[in-house]
């Protein structure tokens, strides 16, 4: 039989030689085998000071993102909520007041907006489904908690910090940006677009 | 030197010894830890304090913090009296160990030994031996039969490997002709260490001394894959904590015997300091570093080479160290008739 390994032994059941019989060599064999492993390199990574790189695809931590100008995108169509398998999105809507522009880009916003970060299953559904680019999932890690209210984060903890944006650019590409305007496909077409196409007899 | 320094000196250094034996077997449970780690290239405890090094501490408090738990079932004086047991016996035999050069004092010679009683080596195996009450009580005392099947594979393997220890150190007390510990490594000065002489009677001892102190390969009594936890299944707590403990300085005591009695103890070749004070402190750090050495040792083994069948067991305890340890006393005999030394 072709070996699949070079490391492979054949076994062969005979009598123990004098040096078998005794055991000490193949004791002492052993102690230099894990002594070796005393300075060898550790595989440990310290986590908290050391961290190791996450896959580029990697889904952490919602975000919910700002314009260039500061104001929230998020203008609460609940198409994110809608796509959630988890059912774990909940939000309230409030329509903007006067003098408001500059906090959300528009007409209707979230005044709640809730993930529940035990039921979210982390698959990413929601950001493919909104249409205003506002939320992401980001390469963050949601830390544990002792109590079950915990996990609820509202807007205090998605929504962008103002003096320093989440950086997701790995994740908002020209490609995604490209898919989410292609009109070829159902979930980009406005109530128009579908009636138009219709009447052009497709 | 007056009655009244005599007592007080005895006294400090008894504590000393104590502490001693105490501060090393916490850092044993540290030490054992990181080496198992870094033996299977992992890091070990790393996050109390720098390096770890008040894991132990805190270990100890975790200990002292859980719930104590006495088996309605169980015999309850009993049940205290093993570990009290297991620990006493355990911080007892570090009193006939030589710990370093006597210091020749201005006022008299101070002796870094608690007790040079000349059956030394017969106190400490009939300390050592009281030990195995401390397991069996608390293994039946438990009325647990886990507990009871360890307490029993302890006692038997204990007694069995006791034997061979016995006569493997018999060849040793013929070319040493004396059973004081101090004196036998006063006769180890230079290179004229045991070892030399005694190489079978070492490795003997060795062996039964991993088996006395319960250690891997011969830990059968805790093995947890068929007893649960062996003869400390229902225990826990400090109880539990102090049996572990009491394993522990057992090791630390069986490195220090080693050390002294085929090793040279505080002696070393070509180290001759004549200043009193620092000819102590060196000899102690000696010892300190041969004893190490083992303790090392046992955790080296420990993270190698595997648990033995209990048929096993018996089998190299009987048939093999016994016959082996006879041949010895056997060979060290015609050796010294040839040489007319008896
Ligand atoms: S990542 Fe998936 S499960 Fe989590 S909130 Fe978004 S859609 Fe729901
Ligand atoms: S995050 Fe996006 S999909 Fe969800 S409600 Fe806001 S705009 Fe709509």
């Amino acid at each position: 039989m072709q070996a699949l390994t070079n490391r492979s032994k054949v076994v062969v059941k005979k009598e123990m030689s004098l040096a078998e019989k005794l055991y000490l060599p193949a004791i002492l064999n052993g102690l230099k085998i894990t002594f070796s492993h005393f300075f060898a390199k550790k595989a440990t990574i310290s986590y908290p000071e050391e961290t190791r790189a996450f896959a580029p695809v990697y889904r952490g931590m919602h975000v919910l993102k700002r314009d260039e100008n500061g104001a929230e995108r998020c203008t609460a169509c609940g198409l994110c909520a809608v796509a959630c398998p988890a059912e774990a999105i909940t939000m309230v809507a409030a329509e903007r007041k006067k003098g408001e522009e500059k906090l959300y880009r528009e007409e209707k916003y979230a005044a709640v907006y809730e993930i529940n970060m035990l039921r979210c299953i982390f698959c990413g559904l929601c950001e493919e489904a909104c249409p205003k680019e506002a939320i992401f999932l980001t390469d963050r890690i949601v830390p544990s908690d002792y109590e079950r209210d915990g996990f609820i984060y509202g807007k205090d903890k998605l929504v962008d910090p103002i003096d320093k944006p989440i950086d997701v650019s790995v994740r908002e590409t020209a490609e995604v940006a490209a898919f989410k305007k292609d009109k070829e496909y159902a979930h980009n077409q406005t109530w128009k677009d579908q009636v138009n196409t219709r009447k052009s007899g497709h | 030197m007056a009655f009244s320094t005599f007592l007080i000196y005895k006294i400090i250094l008894v504590l000393c010894v104590f502490t001693l034996a105490l501060v090393v077997a916490m850092y044993s449970t540290y030490a054992e830890r990181k080496v198992a780690a870094f033996l299977q290239d992992r890091l070990g405890p790393n996050r109390a304090g720098p390096f770890g090094i008040l894991q132990p501490l805190a270990d100890g408090l975790k200990m002292f913090m859980k719930e104590e738990i006495i088996p309605n079932v169980s015999n309850k004086w009993l049940f205290i009296l093993g570990p009290s047991i297991a620990m006493l016996t355990a911080c007892m035999t570090g009193v006939v160990i030589p710990w370093g050069p006597a210091y020749q004092g201005a006022s008299g010679t101070f002796p870094l030994q608690i007790t040079d009683v000349n059956i030394g080596i017969l106190y400490l195996f009939g300390v050592v031996s009281i030990g195995v009450y401390g397991i069996m009580i608390g293994g039946w005392a438990s009325n647990n039969k886990f507990a009871l099947l360890g307490a029993i594979r302890a006692s038997s393997q204990m007694i069995s490997y006791e034997v061979a220890m016995g006569l493997s150190i018999i060849a040793l007390i013929m070319t040493t002709g004396t059973l004081s510990v101090g004196e036998i490594v006063a006769q180890q000065s230079g290179w004229h260490w045991n070892i030399f002489y005694q190489p079978l009677g070492f490795l003997i001892f060795i062996i039964c001394a991993f088996a006395e102190t319960n250690r891997t390969p011969f830990d059968l009594p805790e093995c947890e894959s068929e007893l649960v936890g062996g003869y400390h299944t229902e225990y826990s707590s400090m109880k539990l904590g102090f049996y572990l403990f009491a394993e522990y300085i057992n090791m630390f005591i069986s490195s220090a015997v080693m050390a002294c009695l085929f090793f040279g103890g505080y002696n070393f070749p070509f180290i001759h300091i004549h200043a009193p004070l620092l000819a102590s402190i060196v000899g102690f750090l000696i010892m300190m570093a041969k004893t190490c050495f083992f303790i090392f040792f046992f955790m080296w083994i420990r993270w190698t080479v595997p648990r033995f069948r209990y048929d096993q067991l018996m089998n190299l305890g009987w048939k093999i160290l016994i016959p082996l340890s006879i041949l010895n006393i056997f060979i060290t005999g015609i050796v010294m008739w040839l040489q007319h030394k008896i």
